[in-house]
């Protein structure tokens, strides 16, 4: 096979999916490359989708037109908004997932995508031409291209560890893709090492039920994506066992056989997802810890156990498992283990996820450091949109730390690298409150109508949607009243004369658009989605405007832009730490150089003043 | 590469010994140049030192070198103790500027680098340039408690304090339903925030004494024209054991001068006369007086000891009564609580150590944290933030987050770590050469 392609994406997971598919909604002419076509869409750890954080950037790849929300609305069979009694902004939906149909409902969408094309092949090298992408060589032959986005996961010289022993593998049963580490190393970039778990699975049918606690769906689930009407499989419910004291001792005792523990291991494994090893290491004043039992399935009997991810050897792990409330006579499907992999560090890319030392080369997910599929998903998903650009000789399209969780993360790892596994927080936003789960299409679909990425048919559903949040934000704004009138609705303000509108009274804790309705009946004709929507709008009103306020000053440093090609070492008064630290990210913007660690406000001060100099010499001419 | 930066670190030249620092990469290298060795860190070695260029000894003086972080910059640095003359020390930067990426330091440069360099927060860089500007002793006293990281140890603990309520509010939202995060936080929460209120406006309440040890105890002298202000301060400018300066305040009506007394700087400003007037320069005068008893912490308020004066209230300053020309009486008038002739000189003793007592009673005390109006804004703003945050902590956990990060931001920008960049350029540009 001699083939030619716009964009070659390498891997078939959650970032491959996303990236092949949005290259080619932009029209490029794409080949998504994977080891194995049956393996598209797997979700090789735990069966769930979202999360907080995670559930904002399952909204924001929906918002753009992406397929992770749509597949989970097909698959999932328990869907949860996390945070439900917090405010708007910290809510985060999830659901567990069918395994096999959310395999299923991916591989269908692939299969009839247009501009898509599946090549089954292991790739092998990368060729590169005068500095430039060329194309890949593959078990398949070789393919031209001047666009390659690789999603390998962990397949790149992935070893799996259970206990003492050593498997070479990307995933449970899947061969790693150690040639094209191989050549990566050969284009001279820096692998790391790092490492993630999975915990063992369970039968269910041999678990007993009735002793645990059961952990409801929502009763009213809410869908993933902005195009879902509702939710389509049976909703089932998760259980609830807790760690013993005599499980800690099993796991104690038998610490020096994690590979974690013994040194077999060196690459540096997620905080916040611990393995049971660790938790019981580093918490060891706690008797017992959490475990969620979360169903892979409808007609599966496969149990998930959440929080119980593990090296040990498989013998510990199963003795440990039987322990615990419920599991006593369980029977273990497949053990659970740790896997290291390589990474690239990130702060080799450009905030387009190309990278800086091969153009034409993208990278997105666990290869640049990131844990979990949404991670992977919106780095999919903009690496494609990217690399379809690129092709099609566009300026690259990013995402900012004002606009969306996308823009932190990627400004995360390209800014400040990584040394665990990056995982989503809401903590991480510093514009939280204005970026929301429920927003998610208000601050990106926009983009996507502009850059072409979005169809029709969400652009003109998003476009009503918007127009009957205008209408009402305009008629709750009409209704003004004053402190005596307010007074006489029931809404107790204080009476300093001032007239307040009917949506800023809505900022108030005890003011709801329920109570509202009631007293002026003519709202009552507003539909439930968009009186949420305004009335979140309206509670964070004041704080939405004061960070507004923070948003464009910041955007002044983000407008200074750094040529590539710029030199921190002739930056007059800089410490050579400094400029030492710059020159390895080589940032982009002002604003990214700002963000990078240990950089200072003289140096920001410095650095500005070099810049503007710089850009007047320029346009002058003079360089 | 950074420039190596040299300077005199010492006083006016035609003295006994001089302080040449010398900070940068090439520091080691010069020692190496000029003293024919690199010595151990820390030690004082007797050496003669050569110019490079032709061998010919410049002075015999001491050397120690500092190695980087441990040196005031925190890079490497060199100091030549030689002697305090102008040919050695032209002699000396003249072949210091001719080496390889050399130069003379620009003012304020040395506590700017080590400002960059993390060893000084921004407070203890301003109480460095209060110190250097100290003339009373009280002024030394807080600068130097400043210089030596007062606030800035207490910002520190501060930012302790919000970063272990951060920390449980974060997992609160972020973790709420992983089963392993910690439950119920808020109270713990609360408890750190009152901590952290309190040690705020515990620093707020004692700001104001910080900037009035700083920049003086403000007295005005106010009374009626020809009640005998001008010929006061006429009489306290010649009695010269106590004055620091004299110099014409903002407006040319408004005179001040500035005393120690007992360890306090006081600054006694002389304004127009107070009358009901239709002139409109007068009337302008009489404004800018007004102003000046607006925003003094004692008005000295003088009327003749032959008149009778009505009593007048200024806001919220102390008052003293002031007889003047008492040469002309032999008895205080009622109204007064001091008389005084500038003629016969009695009684300005006494109103000297009236003033004093007053200062001390306002200014005395272990030294404040916060000792500038900068930092009074930083920690003020901090606190208004904090005092939302805490409104906000029954539901509105989100919002409570948003309020600690902008007091965080306060924090930081207090110490000098963020978005202060017009205020970095006002307050190095307070230092001389060599500091």
């Amino acid at each position: 096979m001699n083939l030619s392609f716009d964009v070659i994406v390498i891997g078939g997971g959650h970032a491959g999916c996303e990236a092949a598919t949005a290259a080619a909604r932009l029209g490029a002419r794409t080949a998504l490359m994977t080891q194995s076509a049956a393996s598209i869409g797997v979700m090789s750890c735990n069966p769930a989708i979202g999360g907080l954080g995670k559930g904002h950037l399952v909204r924001e790849i929906d918002a753009l037109d992406g397929l992770m929300g749509r597949m989970a609305d097909e698959a999932g069979i328990q869907f949860r908004m996390l945070n439900r009694s917090k405010g708007a902004a910290v809510r985060g939906p999830r659901a567990q997932a069918d395994r096999k149909l959310y395999r299923q409902a991916m591989q269908a969408e692939l299969r009839d995508y247009p501009n898509l094309t599946i090549v089954e092949a292991e790739a092998l090298e990368l060729l590169v031409e005068g500095g430039c992408l060329t194309g890949v060589v593959s078990t398949a032959g070789r393919f031209m291209t001047g666009s390659v986005v690789i999603t390998t996961g962990t397949f790149l010289r992935g070893m799996i560890h259970i206990g003492e022993q050593r498997i070479e593998a990307g995933r449970f049963g899947d061969a790693p893709s150690n040639n094209l580490s191989a050549s990566l190393l050969k284009h001279g970039f820096f692998l790391g090492r790092l490492k993630t778990g999975t915990p063992a699975r369970l039968d269910g049918r041999t678990i007993n039920w009735g002793v645990l606690d059961e952990q409801q769906p929502d009763s009213d689930p809410e869908p993933f994506s902005y195009l879902s009407s509702g939710i389509k499989q049976r909703q089932v419910s998760c259980f609830i066992t807790r760690t013993t004291l005599a499980g800690h001792k099993i796991i104690e005792a038998n610490l020096h056989r994690a590979a974690i523990h013994s040194g077999a291991i060196t690459g540096r494994g997620p905080r916040y997802c611990p393995s049971i090893e660790d938790k019981i290491a580093r918490f060891a004043d706690r008797e017992s810890h959490q475990v969620f039992l979360e169903p892979e399935g409808l007609d599966d009997p496969t149990i998930y156990p959440n929080g119980i991810s593990s090296s040990l050897p498989t013998e510990v792990q199963e003795a440990f498992i039987r322990t615990m409330p419920g599991l006593e006579n369980v029977e273990i499907f497949r053990t659970g283990y740790a896997i290291e992999y390589d990474f690239l560090d990130p702060r080799g890319l450009k905030a387009s996820l190309e990278t800086k030392h091969v153009p034409g080369l993208f990278l997105a997910g666990q290869i640049n450091g990131s844990t979990g599929y949404e991670e992977a998903g919106a780095q999919g998903l903009v690496a494609g949109l990217n690399a379809a650009r690129r092709a099609g000789g566009k300026d690259p399209i990013t995402f900012g730390r004002d606009n969306s969780y996308i823009g932190v993360m990627i400004d995360d790892l390209v800014t400040r690298g990584v040394s665990e596994p990056y995982r989503m927080f809401t903590s991480r936003a510093e514009y939280r409150l204005s970026l929301r789960a429920d927003n998610a299409d208000q601050r990106l679909t926009p983009v996507g109508i502009e850059i072409g990425c979005v169809s029709f048919i969400r652009q003109s559903q998003f476009e009503r949607k918007m127009a009957r949040i205008e209408a009402a934000r305009a008629r709750l704004r009409d209704i003004a009243m004053t402190p005596k009138e307010a007074g006489d609705a029931g809404f107790v303000v204080n009476r300093d004369g001032v007239r307040r509108s009917a949506y800023e009274l809505l900022a108030y804790p005890d003011i709801n658009f329920a109570r509202m309705a009631e007293a002026y009946p003519e709202l009552g004709d507003i539909d439930r989605k968009t009186a949420d929507q305004v009335e979140i709008e309206a509670k964070y009103a004041v704080y939405l405007e004061r960070q507004g306020a923070e948003i464009s000053a910041a955007r002044r440093d983000e407008a200074l832009a750094i040529p590539p090609d710029f030199d921190f070492i002739k930056v007059e008064g800089l410490s050579n730490e400094i400029k030492a630290r710059l020159s390895a990210v080589q940032p982009e913007t002002l604003g990214q150089a700002s963000r990078i660690e240990g950089v200072t406000p003289v140096s920001m001060t410095l650095l500005a003043v070099t810049l503007r100099r710089h850009q007047k010499s320029v346009r002058a001419g003079i360089v | 590469m950074t420039d190596t930066i040299f300077a005199l670190a010492s006083g006016s030249l035609g003295c006994g010994v001089a302080v040449v620092r010398i900070s940068g990469p090439r520091a080691g290298h010069i020692s190496e140049r000029y003293c024919g060795a690199q010595f151990p860190a820390r030690q004082a070695v007797y050496r003669p030192i050569r110019d490079p260029r032709d061998g010919v000894v410049i002075d015999h003086g001491l050397v120690i070198s500092f190695t980087a972080p441990n040196s005031f910059t925190g890079e490497n640095s060199l100091e030549f103790q030689v002697h305090g003359s102008r040919a050695v020390i032209a002699r000396l930067f003249q072949a210091l500027a001719a080496e390889d990426g050399c130069r003379m330091a620009e003012p304020g440069e040395f506590i700017r680098r080590s400002f960059e360099n993390g060893k000084l927060a921004l407070t203890s860089v301003e109480g460095i340039a209060d110190l250097i500007d100290s003339r009373t002793e009280a002024q030394r006293r807080q600068a130097l408690t400043q210089a030596g990281g007062h606030l800035a140890d207490r910002a520190a603990e501060w930012r302790d304090l919000l970063l272990d309520a951060f920390s449980l509010l974060e997992a609160e939202i972020d973790f709420a339903d992983e089963g392993d995060a910690p439950s119920g936080v808020m109270p713990q929460v609360r408890n750190i925030l009152l901590q952290l209120s309190a040690g705020l406006q515990a620093a707020l309440i004692d700001a104001n004494r910080g900037e009035r040890i700083r920049s003086g105890y403000r007295v005005a002298l106010a009374g009626p024209p020809n009640a005998g202000k001008s010929s006061l301060m006429n009489a306290l400018v010649r009695r010269d054991v106590a004055i620091v300066s004299e110099h014409a305040g903002t407006t040319r009506d408004v005179i001040e001068v500035e005393f120690d007394l007992g360890g306090y700087s006081v600054l006694v400003s002389d304004t127009a006369g107070l009358r009901e007037t239709s002139d409109p320069v007068e009337r302008i005068g009489i404004e800018r007086t007004e102003r000046e008893i607006g925003r003094a912490d004692l008005v000295l308020w003088l009327g003749d000891a032959r008149a009778t004066v009505d009593s007048v209230a200024f806001g919220q300053a102390d008052q003293l009564r002031v007889a003047t020309k008492m040469d002309l009486l032999d008895k205080l008038p009622p109204w007064a609580d001091v008389g005084l002739s500038v003629v016969s000189g009695q009684g300005i003793g006494e109103l000297l150590r009236h003033l004093e007592e007053r200062a001390a009673v306002a200014l005395s005390g272990e030294p404040p944290l916060i000792t500038n109006l900068r930092q009074h804004a930083c920690v003020a703003t901090a606190a208004r933030h904090l005092e939302l945050a805490m409104g906000n902590d029954g539901n509105a956990l989100e919002l409570m987050a948003d309020d600690l990060r902008r007091v965080a931001n306060e924090l930081e920008a207090l110490m000098g770590r963020i978005g202060v960049d017009d205020i970095l350029g006002a307050i190095f540009s307070r230092f001389c050469m060599g500091k």
